[in-house]
């Protein structure tokens, strides 16, 4: 009898340590997966914060550019580059037939010439001289010299030839490849060249979004979390509104989309593809997060201050504006930023309002077409060129930075700001 | 030109406050009692200078364009031109007069440009002159008011309570807007395939659907077999459930282990680090299901010799789970936590293990809660877009193989309105149907969810 009693009570431990472990192992997995996660998006994406050049000399044959002698500024400005540009890259393998010309031309990313004519607006001295240029690698060379492109495939199923291996393998040797920090990767427009493509368009449309969604979202859900916490009657029509509160939450973003397709586009004209269209569809989405958050918080002001307003002689609308409000401003600004770190990483709306469209220059307004750092992720993603999966990693890394850097400032805020009663 | 306007508005408005309180101290001195706070008879009138310049703005923002075009069209009235021709004769001629035009010019647009623009400057400049003398009329008449030392903190606070009411409207206004933006896309869409069709068809070729010229458009029979969802629903809820499979597990266990075993420490860390997968913008998700997880599965398959799609369902149901365990694990949380400390206690006193009182006792007690917390993360993972679009396939198939691919409503809609839409054609209007069958079934989802959860909380509060 006993010994059975102690086998159930032995069987009834295991169980316990059993459900315990499963827990811990649920836990595990989670953070698992977090881990997995972020080592993959870094070791892919810190590449692409570094860029190959190629030093290639350079002949700046006024000749060839088609340029008489003591040019003025606006002579080089329209030179021709495009001979020279070839030349020098032609230079490299003097003994080359027309098809590894061709090939020495691709070693080198489609708009060398602009590089090269930069480098003689700097210093129009040089014209007549030789000096070695820094040219951009193509991607595919700049992938090999990272080690992301496997060198043993077959020729056929490569994008770089044996023979421009070999050169750059020559150019390496000779000390005349050189990596360094990707500067352009910020400054420049989306491009079709993945060595040239940028985020500062997407980065801009993001900003611009981001920015109209706030001055749209955050008054009017400050306003209405103000109007339900502090005046509304408590009736049928008030309950309607918060089930409508509750329920847009949880709508699932891709509406939100059709909304801003279908009206705001579709009825209201405005333009497509641009921020202003993009931060308003945001600025909807971002609206019920707001709001909840500065009720809560409106919620959480102690009645007491309210009634020593009162007791004071305070008409409501002062206790509220002058008392409530602004000690709750804390907890609501943090709130809001967290729902616009939500915003900033939403894709598809963006996608349906068509912000997906090419964008090449970098917006000046809300009312240019832009794309926005998640929607250039999706591009990127989607092309299939191996030169942009680490770009997009690097982007990726980007807007995570940014959405760390926002919650932890809604954490500060909320912990150095927000008063604590008890 | 209205951005100058704006400002000079503003700028009347801060100067119509700062009139006000002058005049509020003027009262004062006389000796006279004050019916508010000086600032009130600023805002008084500042609310005077902003209520009519809004009213126009508005009016002038609704009209102006549709009176333009009327009068823009009237030449062309009595020459017999369709709706339709007089629409994209008006785009030419609005395109000419912004310097845009590419086509060839005829002298009838030119002619109807030079009017568009002449009427255009009509319009601001009577806008101008309306606006102004209104509000030079209101806020006369506002100050006359303050003079005679009238009340003026009740009609501002009335005012302002009017503004907070109005900014309270903005989510059922919202939500009117997206019923709004569904509905008449969706009813034009079913006056073409019937309903059955749509609701009980298996074959899903939007592609198939475009419109040749209008005439062809409205002809039922071109659609058939093209536009029914079963494929694409099936393919949802199949998603929907692989993401279930994985989320709730783990979602489940790690939140009872936060509310029950973990010590304070623990729970400190691994609780934010778990919501960073929330954080997360789930076009990553989509990134790295397409391209870690699918080439990964597909490998493993093909090792042990399986034959499985890179866009295989599995991918991006696991990763969508991935992202839906911390909605379960903190819903769940915050559920067990507010379960009653006594049930507990008493549970323990009758000799019972932590993990039998969980089971036992904790779990039916939190069921509900639960309950709730999953459907939230069922109406989640139906409405998630990105990561089927990036990571599972563009071909609705009907299949129960994880190993295969499908699609779903969400990636339907973005493959059919990615690029130019034209409204009208039944793709587009497709894309609509999908949009209002998936709001109204995570609606549905959303109000059963948030009821239970609520009801809950109240049983224990």
């Amino acid at each position: 009898m006993n010994k059975n009693k102690e086998q159930l009570l032995n069987k009834r431990y295991k169980a316990e340590q059993r459900f315990r472990l499963y827990g811990q192992s649920a836990i595990f997995m989670a953070l698992l997966f977090l881990t997995i996660f972020i080592f993959k998006i870094f070791s892919t994406g810190y590449s692409a914060f570094q860029k190959t050049w190629l030093i290639v000399p350079v002949n700046f044959d006024a000749e060839l550019m088609m340029l008489d002698e003591n040019p003025t500024k606006q002579d080089i400005e329209d030179a021709d580059y495009y001979e020279i540009a070839l030349q020098s890259m032609w230079n490299l393998d003097p003994n080359a037939n027309e098809d590894q010309q061709n090939q020495l031309k691709r070693m080198v990313s489609y708009f060398f010439e602009r590089e090269i004519k930069q480098e003689l607006l700097k210093d129009p001295n040089l014209l007549g001289k030789t000096k070695e240029v820094y040219l951009t690698a193509s991607d595919d060379l700049d992938q090999v010299f990272k080690g992301n492109y496997p060198r043993d495939l077959p020729e056929d199923q490569r994008r770089v030839s044996d023979y421009q291996l070999k050169i750059f393998d020559q150019l390496v040797a000779n000390g005349n490849v050189e990596s360094k920090f990707n500067i352009s990767f910020f400054t420049n427009a989306d491009s079709r060249e993945a060595e040239l493509a940028g985020i500062a368009s997407s980065f801009m449309g993001s900003i611009f979004s981001i920015l109209v969604c706030l001055m749209i979202a955050f008054p009017v859900a400050v306003l209405a979390a103000i109007y339900l916490e502090e005046f509304a009657p408590k009736n049928r029509f008030t309950d309607f509104i918060e089930v409508n509160i509750n329920n847009l939450a949880a709508v699932p973003s891709i509406v939100f989309g059709l909304l801003g397709l279908g009206v705001l586009l579709a009825i209201f004209q405005l333009p497509r593809s641009t921020p202003l269209v993009g931060g308003i569809t945001l600025s909807l989405m971002t609206l019920p997060t707001i709001i909840i958050a500065a009720r809560a918080s409106l919620k959480a002001v102690p009645p007491s201050i309210r009634e020593a307003a009162l007791a004071m002689g305070a008409s409501r609308m002062q206790t509220t504006m002058h008392h409530t409000v602004p000690l709750s401003m804390p907890g609501t600004l943090s709130g809001t930023i967290i729902g616009l770190a939500q915003a900033l990483g939403e894709t598809a709306p963006l996608i349906l309002i068509g912000m997906v469209a090419f964008v090449n220059t970098i917006p000046g307004s809300p009312m240019d077409p832009a794309a926005s750092l998640p929607v250039q992720i999706y591009i990127w993603a989607e092309s299939a060129e191996r030169g942009f999966v680490e770009k997009v990693s690097a982007c990726i890394m980007v807007l995570l930075g940014f959405l760390i850097i926002m919650n932890l400032f809604a954490q500060i805020i909320r912990h150095k700001f927000e008063k604590k009663w008890s | 030109m209205n951005l100058i306007l704006f400002t000079f508005i503003v700028l009347l408005g801060f100067t119509s406050y700062y009139f006000g309180r002058k005049k509020a101290y003027t009262i004062q001195s006389t000796k006279k009692r004050l019916t508010a706070l000086p600032q009130f008879y600023g805002y008084y009138l500042a609310i005077w200078c902003a209520i009519p310049a809004f009213i126009i703005f508005s009016l002038w923002a609704i009209f102006e364009p549709t009176i333009v075009k009327l009068l823009v069209l009237s030449d062309y009235s009595n020459q017999g031109y369709l709706d339709d021709e007089l629409n994209l004769i008006y785009e030419k001629t609005k395109a000419l007069s912004r310097g845009q035009f590419t086509g060839e010019i005829t002298p009838f647009i030119e002619a109807s440009a030079e009017k568009y623009l002449s009427l255009r400057s009509i319009a601001q400049s009577s806008k101008v002159v309306i606006v102004l003398s209104a509000i030079i009329a209101s806020v006369a008449y506002a100050y006359k008011r303050i003079s005679s030392n009238s009340r003026t903190r009740e009609p501002v606070e009335k005012f302002l309570n009017a503004v907070l009411f109005t900014a309270s409207l903005a989510a059922i206004l919202t939500t009117v807007g997206i019923v709004f933006s569904l509905i008449f896309q969706t009813i034009d869409f079913f006056k073409v395939i019937p309903l059955f069709d749509f609701v009980f068809g298996t074959h899903w070729y939007p592609a198939k659907a475009f419109v040749r010229d209008s005439s062809e458009a409205l002809d039922p029979s071109m659609y058939s077999d093209t536009f029914g969802a079963v494929p694409i629903f099936a393919g949802t809820f199949f998603i929907a459930f692989i993401a279930m499979c994985v989320a709730i597990p783990i979602g489940l266990m790690s939140g009872i282990y936060l509310a029950e075993y973990a010590s304070y420490k623990v729970r400190q860390y691994a609780k934010p680090l778990i919501e960073i997968l929330a954080g997360i913008p789930t076009v990553v998700y989509g990134f790295f299901a397409a391209l870690t997880v699918g080439p990964f599965l597909k490998e493993l398959g093909t090792s042990m010799g399986l034959e499985v799609s890179a866009e295989s369902a599995l991918a991006a149901g696991g990763v969508m789970g991935i992202m839906i365990i911390p909605f379960i694990s903190s819903l769940s949380d915050d559920v067990i936590t507010s379960v009653p400390q006594s049930l507990r206690d008493g549970s323990y006193a009758m000799g019972a293990t932590k993990s039998e009182t969980i089971k036992r006792v904790i779990f039916p007690a939190a069921l509900p809660g639960i309950v709730g917390s999953i459907l939230l993360g069922v109406s989640r993972a139906i409405g998630e877009t990105m990561i089927v679009v990036m990571a599972s396939g563009l071909a609705a198939n009907l299949t129960l193989n994880p190993l295969e691919s499908t699609s779903t409503i969400t990636a339907q809609i973005v493959v059919i309105l990615i690029g130019d839409q034209a409204f009208g054609d039944p793709k587009t209007q497709a894309a609509f149907a999908l949009g209002m069958s998936l709001f109204l079934v995570t609606l549905c989802l959303n109000i059963v969810a948030l009821r239970v959860v609520k009801k809950y909380r109240e049983k224990y509060e």
